[in-house]
């Protein structure tokens, strides 16, 4: 057993940078991730991190900005955090030494974005991901912080009271994927879930191979309310072939979208009359979509991004990263020809619930950034607003682990305050199926002494692992493509009740294959069969989840569409969606969203660009 | 869930003894699974087949080496034919079959997209990364090997420990006492240093430089191209200022340092971030020639 005052998993920008903060604020810290820190998928943002740095622009356009983008599912103590704090993390950044883009006054540079009212995307090239990812692991290696690399944690330890509110963490289950040892790591103060986006959860993403979501499967699991799940962002232009990102910031510097036919469909099929190009994405993919299933699209399947009219210097100089990608994995020529592109799963809105400081319902319990639901991003998040929150955030969970003193959270959590029980039937069966899988927190005495929780998720962790390791059974990957197939063809930008019920069915069927999943590979060194085996478990919890929640949410609202329900129903729906796992037998409800900030309510308004 | 199960190591069958005798609906679905089970390697077997027959197909021969499992305790290649969809990857094919075939085949990999430098391993005898190579490149049959002048872990995978340790004896982090006064204000950068030193930031950490490099195979402590051009980044930033510069260059000039490099430029020829790594050092070199003359 390893014994840490505060363990933060997951090594991206948020998981770095809660580390750094938990440190700071006087903690031992330790990190565990299943992927060296450097290899996180933090290192793939392009386009830039959003900061009201400039005289011209203030902390308050931002929140405005960001409320509206959200389309007004944003929590806004959580969207006041952000914008406040945005400027003085980026600026830290440039501190220790992130090169940033410059401006000629040896500013660092700041570019339009969508969604956006004044050009506050600082950046760097069109890698700002991976320049912000290695300048905090420089941070991590400077600190001497201890990173437990290549460690998949399995499984949190917590209590098992019956109201998941008066549940605490001690720590998590990790496995070594060295050496196949499960070890507990006990968290005295606190464990941070910092494990990043979900897009493995649908097949064509441009989210990583490692991003399944674990953290918030594993919150899920252990009591802690899913909040917003049916929000996913779909990216409007991302390589068709291989799901890999085309940063905005092509469109940010004036690259324009044509259907077949050779039209700039934004603006001459009335899409976004004001924006064009540069419309929410949600707008922006729906849009791409539209054109393709009106016979407008090339090959039936995408339309062309051009940014040959920027000029060779320009692109060079801002966008080089993008002819690379564009290159090596469409063989694409920017430069000289258009690129093709069509929307990919980009962006997990909802996730697990926190509030502004990362905590969640469970006592010693946080997340940050992906992973997590504060509300930053509610129903659609803008471009450049997720790496803020990385920092922002990830900071703000260290230093509450840590022990600081923050003061009293306007966001609550868990069914307190005005929650309502959702009256929806699922006409599908969902939750445990019995079998395999972890088993539900339930029956015998409480266990509450940190030390028998602990030992007890490691010996169910090493029971579960024995157990794929020595049946027969089948492979995982067949039931995690039928997962990944059902969700992009039914859960998509588009969404309809029959299909999304369909995918329920589909699921459970998927439920039911895996009751029957095996390893096959016997080995206890680097076991990656065996890890993608415990994943492809998280992303069936996930999967469901997000399709519950798109079934029940029967209103259009940022980047959830509903055939049935056209328009934005503030009277109903300016609530949160939550399900809570309730030891296998998933149940649905509601919170009222936070529009009241600090010195203003924001009042809904359209969403027009 | 146990009878049905055809062979059985001893271990496994020592944990069945403690389980429940089935039900009949168990039973039941258990037979059911064995059924599927065998369905899907039939299935596999016939697939494995068309694709050897097939001309569309891409043959791979991969290393296979696990120090605990039998039979892979000899390092040996295995052929697999898979079947070729334009544009696709050395990577895509690996995955491919172990999703198909073996799904003990074990490599690295994460981003797909040429950042988190995962997967690079030796293609065609050269250090590439799996992910950004694509099959039409490439002669059949494409020979997949882990990079050498490494410690093999199993398959495709190796140790980078050492990788780490020697990026990380450079004090990759920015250090500068200069900080501007306010605490909402950038130190300033001038467009050309961003510029000059913008390739070296572009390292990912993928290990093939120093794979590919004579002198780091002879001399294990030889800090190699990846580390020297991470002190390369910070020792011409600006921002950190002249005291600083000299604590790098002396740093880089140690034993096992930048006059190791003997330019023969493989590392350049094989950073898939073109890193103009040698130049990265040479130029280092100069630097440093330049400062001791200083004090001279
Ligand atoms: C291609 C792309 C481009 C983007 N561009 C931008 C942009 O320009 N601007 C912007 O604001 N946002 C952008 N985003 C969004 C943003 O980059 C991500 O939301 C953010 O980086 C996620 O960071 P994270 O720290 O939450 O997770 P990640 O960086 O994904 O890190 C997750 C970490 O968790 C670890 N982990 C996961 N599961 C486990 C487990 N079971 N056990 C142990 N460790 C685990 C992993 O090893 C990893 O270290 C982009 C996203 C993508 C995919
Ligand atoms: S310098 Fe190039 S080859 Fe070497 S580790 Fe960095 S990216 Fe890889
Ligand atoms: S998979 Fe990330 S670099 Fe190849």
């Amino acid at each position: 057993m390893y014994e840490h005052d505060v363990v933060v998993v997951g090594a991206g920008g948020a998981g770095l940078r809660a580390a750094i903060a938990a440190q700071e604020a006087g903690a031992d810290v330790a990190m565990v991730s299943k992927l060296h820190p450097v290899r996180s998928h933090t290192g793939a943002a392009e386009g830039g991190i959003n900061a009201a740095l400039r005289d011209a622009d203030s902390w308050q356009d931002h929140a405005y900005d960001t409320m509206k983008g959200s389309d007004y599912l944003g929590d806004a103590p959580a969207v006041e955090a952000l914008c406040q704090e945005s400027p003085e993390e980026v600026i830290r950044l440039e501190h220790w030494g992130m090169p940033f883009s410059r401006e000629d006054d040896g500013r660092v540079s700041q570019r339009p974005f969508g969604g956006l009212s004044f050009p506050r995307t600082t950046y760097a090239g069109a890698e700002t991901g991976h320049q912000m990812l290695h300048t905090m692991y420089e941070q991590v290696v400077k600190r001497g912080i201890t990173v437990y690399d290549e460690w998949h944690v399995m499984d949190l330890a917590v209590t098992d009271e019956d109201d998941p509110a008066e549940r605490t963490c001690h720590g998590v289950v990790a496995y070594d994927i060295q050496s196949g040892e499960i070890s507990g790591f006990r968290a005295e103060n606190g464990v941070i879930l910092a494990t990043g986006g979900m897009g493995q959860v649908f097949d064509h993403t441009t989210n990583a191979v490692a991003n399944t979501g674990d953290g918030v499967a594993m919150a899920y699991r252990a009591g802690v309310p899913m909040e917003d799940m049916e929000f996913i962002q779909f990216h409007p232009t991302t390589l068709p072939s291989t799901g890999v990102l085309i940063s905005e910031g092509v469109r940010g510097e004036g690259g324009i979208l044509y259907n077949s036919e050779g039209e700039r469909f934004m603006f001459e099929h009335g899409y976004a009359n004001n924006d064009g190009e540069l419309a929410s994405r949600d707008v922006v993919s729906r849009a791409e979509l539209t054109e393709v299933n009106e016979g407008r699209g090339i090959e039936d399947e995408y339309v062309h991004l051009d940014m040959r009219h920027l000029g060779e210097e320009r692109i060079l100089d801002r966008l080089e990263n993008i002819l690379h990608l564009a290159e090596d994995f469409e063989g694409a020529d920017g430069l000289t020809e258009p690129m093709p592109v069509k929307p990919g799963q980009h962006y997990a809105m909802g996730g697990i619930e926190t509030n502004e400081f990362g905590e969640t319902v469970i006592d010693g319990l946080y997340a940050a950034g992906e992973c997590a639901c504060a509300s930053v991003h509610g129903a659609n998040r803008l471009g450049g607003n997720a790496l803020p929150e990385l920092i922002v955030f990830g900071k703000r969970a260290g230093r509450h682990a840590a022990g600081e003193e923050m003061g009293e959270a306007e966001i609550e959590t868990g069914r307190s305050g005005n929650w309502q029980p959702a009256d929806y039937e699922f006409g599908v069966e969902v939750g445990e199926t019995g079998g395999s899988g972890t088993a539900a927190a339930d029956g015998g005495a409480v266990v509450s002494d940190a030390e028998s929780v602990l030992g007890a998720a490691v010996d169910r962790a090493q029971e579960r692992v024995d157990e794929l390791l020595s049946r027969k059974g089948r492979n995982h990957a067949e039931i995690r493509s039928a997962v990944q197939e059902t969700m992009t063809a039914n859960v998509n930008v588009f969404r309809e009740e029959g299909r999304l019920e369909e995918t329920l069915a589909d699921l459970r069927e998927a439920r039911e294959a895996y009751k029957d999943v095996a390893v096959s590979d016997p080995s206890r060194t680097f076991n990656t069969d065996l890890i993608h085996t415990i994943e492809t478990r998280n992303i069936l919890d996930l999967a469901e989840a997000l399709t519950m929640g798109a079934l029940a949410r029967e209103e259009f609202r940022g980047a959830h569409w509903r055939k049935e329900h056209q328009e934005r129903k503030d009277e109903d729906w300016l609530k949160h969606t939550l399900i809570s796992w309730n030891d296998g037998e998933p149940e649905l409800w509601y919170k009222p969203v936070v529009l009241e900030g600090e010195n203003k309510t924001y009042e809904p308004k359209s969403r027009s660009y | 869930m146990s009878t049905q199960i055809p062979k059985q190591t001893e271990e496994s069958s020592e944990t069945e003894a403690e389980t429940q005798p089935a039900s009949k609906g168990e039973e039941r679905r258990a037979e059911k699974r064995r059924r599927a089970a065998e369905r899907r390697e039939q299935r596999q077997e016939e697939e494995a087949e068309k694709a050897a027959a097939d001309e569309s197909t891409v043959e791979l021969k991969v290393f296979r080496y696990d120090p605990q499992v039998e039979g892979k305790q000899e390092p040996r290649f295995d052929t697999f034919h898979v079947p070729f969809t334009k544009g696709m990857t050395v990577l895509d094919a690996l995955m491919y079959a172990r999703d198909t075939y073996d799904s003990s085949l074990t490599f690295r990999h994460s981003c797909r997209q040429a950042v988190c430098g995962s997967d690079a391993m030796f293609v065609n005898g050269g250090q590439k990364l799996a992910c950004k190579t694509q099959i039409s490149d490439l002669e059949e049959p494409v020979r997949v090997e882990p990079l050498p002048h490494a410690e093999v872990t199993k398959d495709l995978v190796v140790d980078m420990e050492h990788f780490y340790e020697q990026m990380e004896a450079v004090e990759p982090y920015f250090q500068t006492d200069e900080y501007p006064d306010g605490e909402l204000e950038e130190q300033r950068q001038d467009r050309a240093n961003r510029e000059k030193i913008k390739m070296s930031t572009r390292c990912i950490w993928c290990g093939a430089c120093m794979s590919s490099c004579n002198i780091a195979a002879g001399d294990n402590e030889y800090l190699g191209p990846a580390a020297i051009n991470k002190a390369y980044r910070f020792a011409m930033d600006e921002r950190e200022g002249e005291e600083m510069k000299q604590k790098r260059l002396e740093i880089i000039e140690q034993e096992h340092g930048v006059w190791r490099c003997q330019t023969q430029f493989s590392c350049t020829e094989v950073c898939p971030k073109d890193i103009p790594l040698t130049e990265h050092i040479q130029e280092l070199k100069r630097e440093a020639v330049k400062n001791n003359l200083k004090f001279w």
